[in-house]
């Protein structure tokens, strides 16, 4: 297990660097001189000039990007453009803010999820399979930014039940985490009633059957269990797009988290911000997937690291 | 052994009796068929299309027409689904703008499985160090969590709903390519490609006429689910306000803005979310359709 977590983690860092990679190179793709868009307007060639020599902008392409993941792992990413603040200052205030309603919409997708998958497989075919499953394919379909308007007219406009935007309370976090956690849970639980439908079908839940094992106890026991390895992969993938869904959801519920922060930052054109945000979140991301996959090796020990 | 034989033998004839002159086609529309779910998602786009298409003809006022005096007036006998706060219909701009929403969900999914197909088929069909730098690439590219790359490139390229449609498309680029790559390995080890080799074909020739045809179904099943990712990623980035602007009719620009009406004007927001949800379950169902008539072991 230690030499097979310590194999993934060399693994993964390529794929940081990569994703560095990508993210510097599209910081490339914005038109115009960096250097002038710094400056502001009316600023002289001499002072751009200079600020392009403090900004390493007159390199090479290849020793601009050393620099920049150099500075990475000396926690510097950069000075808004905006308020001339550090940006991993502005992230580490939003980051917390964002994982907090990340982590609660997992919660509602892994239960939600697995709930109606689970009501779905033990009796497959009928009104209430049906049923389960036209919400879910609901769910996969709904815009993420229209369910959640729909919520917060309904729940917090017409009913009053929750707040209408905010990060102070509990209360504050149902809508928003119900918003993002939905489209998961619709994921998770097709994949918990076709997991569990295969694993129900196998010869050693038939010969249980046979022994005069209850129901109750094949399905939980039994069945549940070993389908649940599955289920577990498509959970870590939908973290992901948990991640880049919260920009959507904290810009309807004004919650100041980093997806807000980076649409704010593209609005304003402030891409120092742009490029932590993007970047931060990608690692938070491939980090995950790392844990997901440990996760995985831990609970089915078949499957060999290729 | 021999007894697997006896019980297969029968199970052949009994087919050749039922179907006769079942074509590959005939087999894959009977499936799909069977499977109302996916005629009526095949139904739902075909509707949207055509709505699309006749727009003009079917839209009873012009989707830019302003009319103060008329805003914000609920859904009525003049105006179905109401105005909005510049007194333009909702109706005939939820009818125009089907033509920015499917249109940009499948010139992102065209621009993502052109380079993704072509990446796919490269790195499967020549393998070693090309395959494991495209595929490296490719890793990197979906380390980018959900619309984070797409917000990336717009950024940087500006908001435009030709930026959306290159940075939603940029982010189908590696799932077609791992699709592709997959299938290409498994393909390109039959003994017809070898054959075709031996009598002296080119790469071009062998990777074009005769393994891409024979990949077709995964790439299309995946298209048709990844429009509907498009057309929701897209729409989510112009209500954000970074894709097709102000007065723009696409419907994730007209949604954001009902949402500054929510609390007096509600069915600004309803009718444009709804138009996208349809749409979206139609390619969802119909993806899922396609899935279940290419997979051979769906048919019976």
């Amino acid at each position: 297990m230690l030499m097979f977590i310590l194999r993934r983690l060399i693994q993964t860092i390529p794929v940081i660097f990569g994703v560095t990679i990508v993210v510097f190179i599209i910081m490339q793709l914005v038109p115009g001189d960096p250097a002038v868009l710094l400056a502001g307007e009316g600023a002289t060639s001499e002072t751009i000039e200079a600020l392009r020599v403090q900004l390493g902008l007159n390199q090479p392409l290849y020793a601009q990007y050393i620099d920049y993941v150099v500075n990475i792992f000396r926690g510097d990413l950069g000075t808004s453009l905006k308020n001339d603040q550090p940006v991993l200052d502005e992230i580490l205030i939003r980051l917390p803010i964002t994982l907090e309603l990340a982590i609660f919409s997992t919660i509602i997708t892994i239960v939600l999820g697995m709930v109606a998958g689970i009501i779905s497989a033990i009796k497959p075919y009928s009104i209430i399979d049906t049923v389960v499953m036209v919400i879910a394919l609901l769910g996969i379909s709904l815009p993420s930014f229209w369910f959640g308007l729909m919520l917060m007219y309904g729940f917090s406009v017409k009913l009053q039940i929750f707040p209408v935007a905010g990060w102070d309370s509990i209360a504050h976090i149902v809508l928003p985490a119900f918003t993002l956690g939905a489209g998961g849970a619709a994921i998770v639980a097709r994949m918990t009633r076709s997991s569990m439908l295969e694993v129900i079908r196998q010869d050693y839940i038939r010969t249980a059957r046979a022994k005069g094992v209850k129901e109750r106890v094949i399905v939980y026991k039994h069945a549940l269990r070993n389908a649940l390895i599955p289920v577990i992969t498509v959970v870590g993938l939908q973290f992901g797009a948990l991640l880049g869904g919260t920009v959507l959801v904290e810009s309807i519920f004004a919650i100041n988290g980093l997806g807000r922060m980076i649409v704010d930052s593209i609005r304003m054109r402030d891409l120092p911000m742009v490029q932590g945000g993007v970047l931060v979140a990608s690692m938070v991301f491939v980090l995950v997937n790392l844990l997901v996959d440990i996760l995985y090796r831990f609970f089915n020990k078949r499957i060999e690291l290729n | 052994m021999a007894t697997e034989l006896n019980k297969e033998k029968p199970l052949i004839v009994t087919q050749t009796i039922d179907h006769p002159r079942q074509s590959v086609f005939g087999s894959f529309f009977s499936v799909f068929l069977e499977n109302k779910a996916a005629v009526v998602g095949g139904l739902i786009i075909l509707f949207y299309i055509f709505i699309a298409i006749f727009a003009p003809v079917l839209a009873p006022y012009h989707p830019h027409e302003i009319n103060l005096d008329n805003k914000l007036t609920p859904p009525s006998i003049e105006h179905w689904m109401g105005t909005d706060d510049k007194g333009r219909d909702i109706l005939s701009r939820i009818l125009y703008g089907s033509r920015l929403s499917m249109g940009v969900g499948f010139a992102a999914v065209i621009f993502g499985a052109f380079f993704g197909i072509s990446l796919g088929l490269i790195a499967g069909y020549y393998g070693k160090w090309i395959d494991s730098i495209i595929m490296r690439c490719m890793d990197v590219l979906l380390a980018f969590p959900g619309i984070l790359l797409a917000l990336a490139i717009v950024s940087a390229l500006g908001p435009s709903l030709v930026n959306v449609t290159i940075a939603v498309g940029a982010f189908s680029v590696p799932l077609f390519a791992r699709i592709v790559r997959g299938s290409t390995l498994e393909v390109k080890q039959l003994e017809y490609i070898d054959a075709i080799r031996s009598l002296g074909a080119k790469d071009g020739t062998i990777i074009f006429k005769h393994i891409l045809p024979n990949i077709l179904s995964p790439i299309i099943v995946q298209g048709t689910l990844r429009v509907a990712t498009a057309i929701l990623s897209a729409a989510g980035l112009s209500f954000l306000g970074l894709g097709a602007q102000p007065p723009s009719s696409e419907w994730g620009t007209m949604l954001s803005s009902g949402r500054d009406f929510l609390f007096t004007a509600p069915y600004i927001a309803i009718f444009p979310g709804l138009a996208i949800a349809f749409l979206v379950l139609g390619f969802n169902i119909f993806g899922d359709g396609l899935r279940d008539a290419f997979d051979p072991r769906m048919k019976k």
